[in-house]
């Protein structure tokens, strides 16, 4: 069972209980600080996010209810050479992923050499037929890739996971940097960590590279965040990226189509917007193309879209590449579009959809983890290693019932990171998900990211919708 | 800005602004009670709380007694009152969310943690006790949110239409308050001078924290003609109808200004502004104070849909 215990790779300390390298000037400066005051900050942090108001909407719980997505203090610490191989990796795939989109939806090369079957398409709904022939301004899909990442060892990086839709919680890793820096600001002098803060900057700055034919230079494009509204998970997020862009932050309520153009309700008239980071999934953006159901978008976006009037992004139909069932070809697709061998592994994973893998996962059940190929957020998953006999045989019933819906992976040992306890450090699961900017003028990448933190001892599990954390993650400087 | 966070910051603010002069509502009318002799007349000093905060008849739906902690608890904070104070600070700090990219980190979080102290200190039934530390705290948030916005608050369009919902709201409930006690001004020839008479004035001042004030301009002297005149036409007092319409005059003229151009509420406000300026206390008492009250709380309504429409608040 894959508990925190020492056959994980911990990255603060090695197996004999020295500090490695990485966390040496971390820790001298912690050691030497008063454990009583540490444990006040820490729950000076927790009033901090409140006042702040960073918190997240549960779905399920009462409309309104908000939740702080737990803090630990101990910074998650990557040094310059470590980043420096992931950066390469990073790149590698996000170009790779942007050239399978394009593929996908034009010629269709991938699957006329027999690298990706025919399948994988069919009948998948992230696939959206809308976009086929159509590129998007600039030529860029996904101008925002969340990469999750887990760690096995020392050299031992693996992607568990693109994120090519709307990756969210870019607002916990620059407010987790802003929590750290007030707290406890001396240790930012003596330990050299790259700065985060520059992101939204950053991010508007690709966004703006990426305008529609429709706009005609002169002033900056006008850029805006469609967010779903203040019930939505992320809204604290939304708010946060448009304000620290200078960009409106919209509801589909303020928007309409006028003129070939999508237009904002402001308080003189209607205004045109040239780039949408839209926070809303592809089903929902609009009525007239997708869910008819949708009051989240804007009747007629998709043909304004189309025609140049207006930018989307990430570009609908992105999904695609994210998928759990494609998720599993990825080392053949980075291999087909950049001709060069994968620098980041995938975790193995069995298609359950192919008789053999099904075969080889139902032995294997209580050592696998087996995950819904459209699933997200940590839902509808076995973990085999920690769920009764019980839970497995029903789980198998499911799987039996729809394989094609499921994949299969190994239960890796995650690396650890401490976290900060009433009892002192203690060791916990973490993973990582970097952000990747993609614009015409190329690929940017944060120094850092998210760390998410399994908070419970020996759990694999760190989607803050089940209890998870997060951690501020340092790059160290050269 | 979006229509919708136009909409957004007025409707912030004029929660805050109501919120407080329920509070201060509450307040009198605890302190009132507290000097009455006779539960009947205990009774009849919460009933006027509920009648001029208009929430009389929802009260009835479901409460038969008038005792103070019932009345105060209905008004703070009981859960299916749409109108308690908590749910206006709920929805002025929804608002605020909603427009969470407008305002400054300051006016946001001084929101937001009024909100968290509120919810907590309404989160159990309010003893008599504690009702000053409550009604002190509902008193605070707006004080503090109203610092915030002064302090760092760009003068823009934000600033104004947040401005402007804060006036609308004042100047609306100062109307009410006066309507509702208005009988307590008209000239009676029997009760001038009583000691009835004074504690009525006193508390009609209290209810909109113009007391004090009243007494530095008018050297402790009180007559029915002088509060009138003070509560709606003296230009320093900021709680007076005047008052409230030359700040909302002086908003819509930010955004006049801003925008390049009028709009139709514009001249509305111009027109009503005037008339209010141009009539005296006598001619008011002439047409019948209640008449007067009424007609403004009207116009007052009239200016506020006019905004909403013409800065298209709304699809």
């Amino acid at each position: 069972m894959a508990t925190a215990g020492s056959k994980n790779f911990d990255e603060m300390l090695n197996a004999d209980g020295s500090v490695r390298p990485a966390y040496e000037e971390f820790r001298q400066w912690f050691d030497g600080q008063d454990t009583t005051w540490l444990r006040r900050q820490d729950a000076e942090a927790e009033r901090f996010f409140r006042r702040i108001g960073i918190t997240f909407n549960v779905y399920g719980d009462d409309a309104g209810e908000e939740r702080l997505i737990p803090f630990d203090m101990i910074p998650r610490i990557i040094t310059a050479r470590e980043w420096r191989k992931l950066t390469r990796g990073i790149e590698q795939r996000v170009r790779a992923i942007n050239a399978f989109l394009q593929d996908l939806y034009h010629r269709q090369e991938i699957i006329r050499s027999g690298r990706l079957p025919i399948e994988a398409l069919r009948n998948n709904e992230a696939f959206l037929s809308q976009m086929i022939g159509f590129t998007p301004p600039g030529g860029v899909y996904t101008h925002i890739v969340g990469i999750d990442l887990v760690r096995t060892g020392p050299d031992d990086f693996m992607v568990l996971e693109d994120n090519a839709r709307t990756p969210s919680g870019v607002s916990y890793m620059l407010e987790n940097r802003e929590t750290m820096m007030a707290m406890f600001p001396e240790l930012f002098t003596k330990v050299p960590v790259r700065p985060v803060s520059d992101y939204p900057r950053r991010l508007a700055r690709s966004l703006r590279a990426c305008a529609p034919a429709a706009y005609k230079g002169g002033k900056r494009p006008v850029v805006a965040v469609l967010t779903p509204g203040i019930y939505n998970s992320a809204y604290f997020e939304h708010a946060f990226l448009a304000d620290q862009m200078g960009a409106e932050l919209v509801e589909g309520s303020d928007l309409r189509v006028m003129d070939g153009r999508v237009c904002m309700r402001t308080t003189t008239g209607y205004k045109a917007i040239d780039v949408i980071y839209r926070r809303v999934d592809d089903d929902y953006l609009d009525p007239l193309t997708f869910n008819p159901n949708s009051v989240l978008g804007v009747a007629g976006i998709f043909d304004v879209y189309r025609s140049g009037g207006v930018t989307i992004a990430n570009a609908p139909g992105t999904g695609i590449a994210d998928d759990k069932a494609i998720y599993s070809y990825m080392p053949e697709i980075v291999e087909f579009y950049t001709g060069e061998k994968p620098i980041l592994q995938n975790v193995p994973t069995w298609r359950c959809s192919e008789a053999d893998s099904l075969g080889y996962v139902l032995d294997n059940l209580a050592d696998l983890v087996v995950k819904e190929v459209h699933g997200s957020g940590g839902y509808g998953m076995l973990i085999g290693p920690t769920s009764s006999k019980k839970e497995i045989a029903e789980f198998e019933q499911k799987l039996r019932a729809k394989p094609g819906n499921y994949i299969a992976q190994p239960t890796l040992s995650l690396s650890t990171v401490p976290i900060f306890t009433k009892e002192g450090l203690a060791p916990r699961h973490v993973d990582l998900r970097p952000f990747v900017l993609v614009s015409p003028d190329g690929i940017d990448i944060t120094p850092g990211g998210l760390t998410r933190v399994a908070l419970k001892k020996g759990s694999l599990v760190v989607n803050s919708s089940q209890g998870g954390g997060t951690k501020d993650s340092w790059v160290l400087d050269e | 800005m979006l229509g919708r966070g136009a909409n957004g910051v007025y409707w912030m603010s004029r929660y805050l602004e109501r919120a407080e002069n329920t509070a201060r509502l509450i307040d009198v009318g605890f302190h009132l009670a507290l000097t009455r002799g006779s539960r009947q007349s205990q009774d009849e000093e919460w009933k006027s709380v509920l009648t001029t905060t208009g929430q009389l008849e929802a009260y009835c739906e479901t409460h038969s007694e008038f005792t103070g902690p019932q009345v105060f608890n209905f008004l703070l904070r009981e859960k299916d009152n749409p109108g308690s104070v908590l749910a206006m600070v709920e929805n002025a700090r929804t608002n605020a969310r909603v427009v969470r990219t407008s305002l400054t980190n300051a006016v946001w979080e001084t929101t937001n943690e009024g909100w968290m102290n509120l919810r907590e200190l309404l989160a159990r039934p309010v003893r008599e006790t504690s009702l000053g530390e409550v009604l002190r705290e509902i008193r605070r948030t707006g004080t503090l949110v109203r610092g915030a916005l002064e302090g760092t608050m760009l003068r823009n369009e934000v600033f104004n239409f947040s401005r402007i919902g804060t006036f609308i709201e004042r100047a609306d409930n100062t109307a009410r308050i006066l309507d509702v006690k208005y009988y307590v001004l008209l000239p009676s020839a029997a009760w001038v001078g009583s000691s009835l008479d004074n504690v009525q004035w006193d508390t009609l001042l209290r209810s909109v924290a113009g007391n004090r004030a009243y007494s530095w301009l008018n050297a402790g002297s009180m007559d029915p003609r002088g509060i009138a005149k003070f509560l709606i036409l003296d230009g320093q007092f900021p709680r007076s109808l005047v008052f409230c319409y030359d700040k909302i005059r002086s908003n819509m003229a930010g955004l006049a200004k801003e925008y390049g151009v009028e709009v139709p509420a514009h001249e509305l406000l111009r027109d009503a502004g005037a008339r209010l300026h141009q009539t005296s206390i006598e001619e008011i008492f002439e047409t019948g104070l209640h008449e007067f009250l009424q007609d403004f709380i009207g116009k007052t309504i009239e200016i506020s849909s006019a905004i909403a429409a013409d800065y298209r608040f709304s699809e």
